[in-house]
């Protein structure tokens, strides 16, 4: 893949979603035929608190253009305070990428409940445009080269 | 030897051998001297013969708390996993302890790899430690062969010089900045205490890369990493890493690739700096280790200044406290956090 060549570039952006909330939320997305763009790829965690450091860091490695993590509104935790614990970890690390030069917008962070399914459809458009704006990630990626025969 | 650290020395080999004489204490972690001028080596005294042999100056770099969970572990009679420690107590470490170092010694209590009735913490007011490099770079990295302490100099010796440096200008970057010299808790105290120490622009390292363009600090920090050779001192040395597995001998995920590829060393770099987040201490161990000279500790200093700022916290001050990721307040500051406008707001 010839990365940011194409001039139909779309970017990749991996979303992890809460299992209890910001997952049924996109669903709801889905069912209510609200439209958002194809960039998002979802993966499914128990709990925004499930999300480290260490997954972020590796989506990007990985290639992704940009990464979302979403969670329940503050709380509603399924778990009652994975998303607070997740909060405090997420400012902290936010602020760090961007102290090493890692473009702000390259890391998204909301809350999206179950019910807001117009809500997550306007999340990922923004998040989309956002990441479109700061274009493909070069920072980060690691570039695998296959081994000459 | 400085008469301060003659002093000093004496009071610890006194104290030490006396804790291992009653039987007190089962071990004295401090420090003997190297075999090189200017590196002094970790020390565990096991008997007061051994203690005899323990020595104190500003060569002291390395943070002693790192060695205390291994060592407080080597102590307890063998078990296999799952079976109950032995009744009864077990033995004690008695330990020295400078501001930092007893700020690590608090939070690995707080973390439970230390059980605070198992330490005899003996506190010494830190005056600072040296930079080898500043040093080396001072006499203008001519071979040292001696080096004499005085109270505020160094009498640097080498082959075909003599040098007299001032103490203060070759004190490490973190000493420099340090507010707390005094330890925090301590059993047994040597000297004085000499105060907290009043820095207003204690991260001023960390305030002027923060004025660079994000595209500046990428180079700033490609720059600051590309010598690392990944042997993982910073990380050895560090008294925060106890982990059984550290994420980077992970296999199954592998978080960082075992490559010297740049995007795996600065993966490295990231993570290592931001699991020290909330905890880290500034004691820089990690930033007198490394072989490369990195500055690894611009990292966790910055980490330092957004925990303070965010969550009104330093690590290791008291023991009640609960560490800031460990905790949470409903209304914790959330300004990064998207939002969608909501029905009802658009107007």
């Amino acid at each position: 893949m010839e990365k940011g060549k194409s001039s139909e570039w779309e970017p990749k952006i991996i979303a992890f979603l809460c299992n209890w909330c910001s997952y049924a939320g996109a669903d709801l997305a889905g069912v209510s035929r609200y439209q958002y763009p194809p960039s998002i790829r979802i993966v499914r965690v128990p709990c925004s608190g499930r999300v480290s450091a260490n997954m972020i860091l590796d989506a990007l490695r990985s290639g992704a253009d940009g990464v979302l993590v979403s969670g329940c509104h503050p709380g509603d935790c399924h778990y009652i305070s994975g998303n607070l614990y997740a909060r405090r970890r997420f400012a902290v690390l936010e602020r760090f990428l961007e102290f090493i030069g890692i473009e702000p917008g390259r890391i998204n962070f909301s809350w999206v409940s179950a019910s807001e399914g117009e809500q997550f459809a306007q999340i990922a458009r923004e998040v989309t445009e956002r990441v479109r704006k700061l274009g493909p990630a070069k920072r980060l990626v690691k570039e695998i080269t296959s081994c000459p025969a | 030897m400085s008469s301060l650290n003659q002093k000093i020395t004496q009071e610890i080999q006194s104290i030490a051998a006396s804790m291992l004489e009653s039987g007190q204490v089962a071990a004295f972690l401090g420090y003997t001297t190297g075999t090189i001028p200017g590196v002094m080596q970790p020390f565990v005294a096991r008997n007061a013969q051994d203690a005899k042999r323990l020595c104190w100056n500003s060569f002291c770099v390395l943070n002693l708390a790192n060695y205390l969970p291994s060592l407080l572990k080597s102590l307890e009679p063998p078990r296999r996993r799952g079976e109950p420690p032995p009744e009864g107590p077990l033995p004690k470490v008695g330990v020295l302890a400078t501001g930092c170092w007893s700020r690590n010694i608090a939070v690995q209590i707080q973390e439970n790899q230390v059980e605070r009735q198992r330490v005899v913490i003996v506190g010494i007011s830190s005056r600072g430690m040296i930079s080898r490099r500043k040093l080396e770079t001072a006499v203008g990295y001519k071979e040292i062969v001696h080096i004499e302490e005085q109270d505020n100099s160094l009498l640097v010796k080498g082959n075909d010089f003599e040098d007299t440096i001032n103490r203060w200008d070759v004190v490490r970057d973190n000493c420099q900045t340090c507010i707390h010299p005094d330890p925090v808790i301590y059993d047994e105290l040597i000297g004085t205490l000499n105060g907290n120490r009043k820095i207003p622009d204690r991260f001023r390292q960390v305030e002027k890369i923060e004025t660079l363009s994000t595209d500046e600090r990428w180079q700033w920090f490609n720059n600051e990493i590309a010598s690392c050779i990944r042997c993982y001192a910073c990380r050895n040395a560090c008294p925060l890493c106890y982990c059984p597995t550290c994420f980077v001998d992970d296999s199954r995920p592998q978080w960082v690739g075992k490559s010297i590829e740049p995007a795996d060393t600065a993966l490295f770099h990231i993570l290592r700096a931001y699991h020290c987040a909330g905890r880290c201490t500034d004691c820089g161990s990690c930033e007198s280790v490394c072989p490369m000279g990195i500055r690894m500790r611009l990292f966790t200093k910055k980490l330092q200044k957004d925990v303070l700022e965010l969550y009104d916290f330093e690590p290791g001050l008291d023991l009640d406290t609960p560490l800031p990721l460990s905790t949470y307040k409903i209304d914790d500051p959330e300004d990064f956090i998207l939002t969608h406008i909501k029905k009802g707001d658009k107007k």
